[in-house]
């Protein structure tokens, strides 16, 4: 797809990072504020949707986009699944909650709670990427 | 509440409209009306993660809606002909079956404002002294029920590993 | 009763286009629709007159029990409207295959199957 016109192009290279940060964010103080993973992930999602609609889908090389979304997608996964895991490596049961809980309202707290966050937010976002690509931004070449 | 009346008859309208309108284009945004009238409900009742996460998978349904009808035409051009006739009869006998058994139902609800709230006034209670976590909802579904947000990192991972192998794309375009 | 039953209108009107379209994207419409209409369901049944939602802004906070409305349904809905987006996802990559292979997208006019 084409991209867009001069005005589009120079403010979404000023506001992406801002709204890739605002994605860090939410996902952070997952257990402070109301959003959490998913909801950061999503909007990290979307910041890179950003750059395609507005710069086009010439500018991007097709094997870069999905190799890193699905390494960045696995690595996810795979986080959440060893954080659930540990506990039971620990003798405990599956899902034990490992990590001091501190004092609450910090931002270091309650246990294993940010580090699922952050997991899940790096799996849907990568994940989403990968979709909106195959969706709507390449092209299929028949194979004769 | 006034407002959550409006916009719950303002949801069904839109829902009404994108269903039998024959510009595929215009269903799109109309779904997009459904899905924003959701979230300021969700608002309204006092879920402010749900509206979150609402607005900007609304966002992102509604862009790949258009980005899919883009790519094909958006002419509906199936509504020439007549409704088939034994599919509608069909729905309308289940329709009337359903509503009778769901009114019914209906009597053993709780009041709408009035929750029961059995074990939600347990998480409330104990999520400050175990988990320490001041959002409650985030402690009920990483802590308390965790095997849930497992089965739907499955669910999500699964969905994206269907569409890139449906969609096998090579080269740019 | 009444914020009860017109979530489930339109259940019955995304039921209908799933069932009696013939447009695969008409299809997946009424799918969503589904969707939308069963979590705000949920999301209602939660709902405590006069309530504020469940999050500790100061900590302790005494009246937590009687001000909060239910986290439970929250939680449910929160995984389900994810879910959601993926299985749109699917359906919709399936519409495009369709279109990409027989130029159409009409559901009575798909019979063999090519390539």
């Amino acid at each position: 797809m084409k991209g867009m016109t001069l005005i589009v192009k120079v403010i979404t290279r000023l506001i992406a990072g801002y709204v890739f940060l605002f994605g860090v964010y939410i996902v952070l103080h997952g257990h402070l504020t109301p959003g959490g993973g998913f909801a950061g992930g999503v909007i990290i999602a979307a910041s890179f949707i950003l750059l395609i609609l507005a710069f086009g889908s010439e500018e991007l090389r097709e094997r870069l986009g999905y190799t890193y979304s699905s390494i960045f997608e696995s690595i996810g996964g795979l986080l959440f699944l060893f954080t659930a895991l540990f506990g039971l490596f620990l003798g405990y049961w599956f899902f034990f909650n490992f990590l001091p809980k501190g004092k609450p309202l910090a931002l270091l707290s309650s246990g294993i709670i940010p580090v699922c966050n952050i997991a899940i937010g790096i799996k849907v976002g990568a994940g989403l990427f990968a979709i909106f690509l195959a969706l709507a931004a390449t092209k299929y070449i028949m194979k004769e | 509440m006034i407002e959550l009346y409006i916009l719950l008859v303002v949801m069904f309208g839109a829902g009404i409209v994108s269903v039998a309108i024959k510009d595929l284009l215009a269903s799109a945004i109309a779904m997009g009306v459904v899905g924003f009238s959701l979230a300021i409900i969700f608002i309204l009742v006092g879920a402010p993660d749900l509206a979150i996460v609402q607005i900007v998978v609304e966002i992102l349904t509604v862009v790949i809606f258009t980005a899919v009808l883009l790519r094909s035409t958006h002419i509906d051009e199936t509504l020439e002909s007549p409704p088939a006739v034994f599919p509608t009869v069909t729905f309308i006998l289940f329709a009337i079956l359903f509503m009778v058994f769901f009114v019914s139902a209906l009597r053993e609800f709780p009041v709408f404002g009035n929750p029961v709230m059995k074990v939600g006034n347990e998480y409330i209670k104990r999520a400050i002294a175990e988990v320490r976590a001041a959002n409650v909802v985030a402690a009920v579904i990483l802590d308390y029920r965790g095997y849930d947000t497992l089965g739907e990192a499955t669910v999500l991972f699964t969905s994206v590993i269907g569409v890139l192998t449906i969609l096998r794309r090579i080269g740019k375009r | 009763m009444i914020p009860f039953i017109l979530p489930v209108l339109l259940f019955l009107v995304g039921l209908y286009a799933m069932v009696a379209k013939r447009n695969i994207i008409k299809i997946a419409i009424g799918f969503c629709l589904m969707e939308y209409a069963v979590n705000c369901l949920f999301a209602l049944i939660g709902y405590k007159n006069g309530g504020i939602p469940p999050i500790f802004t100061k900590v302790p906070f005494p009246e937590a029990s009687r001000l909060f409305v239910d986290p439970i349904p929250q939680a449910l809905v929160l995984t389900a409207i994810v879910i959601g987006l993926g299985t749109t996802a699917l359906l919709l990559a399936i519409a495009l295959r369709v279109y990409e292979k027989y130029q159409t997208f009409d559901v009575s006019k798909i019979r063999r199957l090519k390539g």
